[in-house]
């Protein structure tokens, strides 16, 4: 792995980020203007230190002249950094509350989960809906921003160094059976079960400026808005909220919360620890 | 010992700590005065996926509430934000505090030098930061950072830290304005306290 805070020194100012942000928007139509600065600005450094790039102007000279080189480009800057069952508690809410209460009133249930990076929650989702006997009623929509994170994701295949990790949440969001039972060992990587794929279908999209395409019960955003702007989180939130049903629920990240956003009115609080919403309003 | 303290210069801290430093925040937090103006942000290495119980015993002797800060919180006087298990904690733009779940920097996650970096280029040389004992190098290029941003470097002197790397690190990776034990850190604080009181008269 790349050291991600080896100095060159050069600090990266704002006036180079927009720069590039309007070139990007302008020749490949992604818009980055409104992620958050900090982490923002730590991501294209990591991308000059990757590919040995000695200013913002130079990469700005590449992306303009390399059509090519933009995926990766797009993988780099984005953060594709997961866990299976991160936060095992959330998981064990979903599967004791909020998913018997959708039944309640529903025979079926529709996921999105909305930046689904490198799939490792879409696989614990699925693995939650199988050992609750329920797989079958599914239909779960994943979505990233990044084609190649999209292609890991369906390959399902992770380095057993992250099992380590994913055994550990697993075991304490208390499964039924053990996280070894849903892969194989494959030259030294894990590659999970195809058949907890069965609903699943993958599907690029830009959660800031593509449309709403679809409406669910569950919509999963966790730790994926804390890369934005308040401008951007509220754009998006309004989003979401349109693809929700009267009465589907919102998860986000464990330490992002909607208090300081226009919509939070329309959304009662369901789980704050968990920070689970329910849409009470249109 | 005298500090060079100019009124009302700095808006806020940064500290930094791991292994052997749990007890000294603990004791800054009971020293700084319930009405200490800056904000402190506080990252300590910590278990990972253990949430809970962290922030609340920070909370018994300090002085000043203690809170793990949601994303985009703002940022207000006075207050102490823990950075949360699981999250860098990082100073973004227009007075708010940004979460990130970045990949571990120096094997953790919060990573000191995020904070460090973050809060120097946001207040450049309003800053302080204090280093305290630990057994990695992180928070040394954040300190670096604090420094070349004019900010004033603070640490524990590696002679009086439980687990010396991190103040060496950071001893090694930039010129520091006061390394200092303990008890100097808390002197300086006592007198940063009555600066801005005395600046307030």
């Amino acid at each position: 792995m790349t050291p991600l805070f080896t100095d060159n020194g050069n600090d990266i100012d704002i006036a180079d980020v927009r720069k590039l942000t309007d070139l990007v928007k302008q020749r490949y139509g992604y818009d980055f203007k409104d992620y958050a600065m900090s982490s923002f600005r730590r991501r294209i450094k990591r991308v000059l230190e990757l590919y040995k790039l000695k200013s913002v102007d130079k990469l700005i000279a590449i992306l303009d002249s390399n059509t090519d080189f933009f995926e990766e480009f797009i993988s780099e800057i984005t953060v594709n950094v997961t866990e299976m069952f991160r936060d095992p508690t959330f998981w064990k809410i979903l599967k004791e509350q909020i998913i018997p209460n959708i039944l309640l009133s529903h025979d079926k249930i529709s996921i999105w989960h909305a930046g689904c990076s490198s799939g490792e929650e879409v696989y614990s989702m699925s693995i939650v809906l199988q050992e609750m006997g329920i797989l079958d009623k599914a239909r779960i929509v994943a979505t990233d921003l990044d084609t190649a994170i999209i292609k890991k994701a369906q390959s399902g295949t992770y380095s057993m160094k992250n099992m380590d990790v994913n055994r550990k949440n697993y075991q304490r969001y208390m499964g039924v059976h053990s996280l070894d039972d849903y892969f194989k060992e494959v030259n030294g990587e894990a590659v999970m079960d195809k058949a907890l794929m069965q609903n699943v279908s993958f599907r690029r999209h830009d959660l800031v400026q593509g449309a709403v395409f679809s409406k669910f019960d569950l919509v999963l955003c966790r730790n994926v808005m804390i890369y934005f702007n308040q401008t951007l989180q509220n754009n998006v939130l309004n989003r979401l909220h349109e693809s929700l049903f009267k009465y589907g629920y919102l998860a986000i990240g464990s330490k992002e919360s909607l208090i300081w956003c226009e919509i939070a009115n329309k959304f009662i609080v369901v789980n704050n620890e968990e920070k689970i919403y329910k849409k009470i309003k249109d | 010992m005298n500090f060079n303290l100019p009124d009302n210069k700095y808006k806020a801290i940064v500290i930094g700590g791991s292994a052997g430093s749990f007890q000294l925040v603990t004791r800054i937090l009971a020293t700084v005065s319930k009405d200490f103006a800056l904000p402190i942000f506080l990252c300590l290495h910590r278990l990972k996926h253990v949430r809970n119980g962290f922030v609340e015993a920070l909370c018994i002797k300090s002085n000043k509430p203690v809170v793990e800060p949601y994303d985009k919180e703002p940022i207000k006087r006075g207050m102490v934000y823990l950075a949360p298990a699981n999250y860098h904690l990082c100073i973004e733009l227009g007075n708010t505090i940004a979460l990130s779940s970045e990949d571990l920097v120096n094997n953790s996650r919060p990573a000191i030098d995020h904070t460090f970096e973050t809060a120097a280029y946001v207040y450049k040389d309003k800053l302080i930061g204090i280093l305290l004992s630990g057994a990695n190098k992180d928070g040394a290029l954040g300190m670096k950072k604090i420094k070349e941003a004019g900010g004033l470097t603070v640490v524990q002197s590696p002679e009086d830290s439980l687990i010396n790397a991190m103040p060496s690190a950071a001893i090694a990776a930039t010129n520091i304005d006061y390394v200092m034990p303990i008890d100097g850190i808390i002197d300086f604080l006592i007198e940063l306290d009555r600066s801005y009181k005395m600046a307030n008269i």
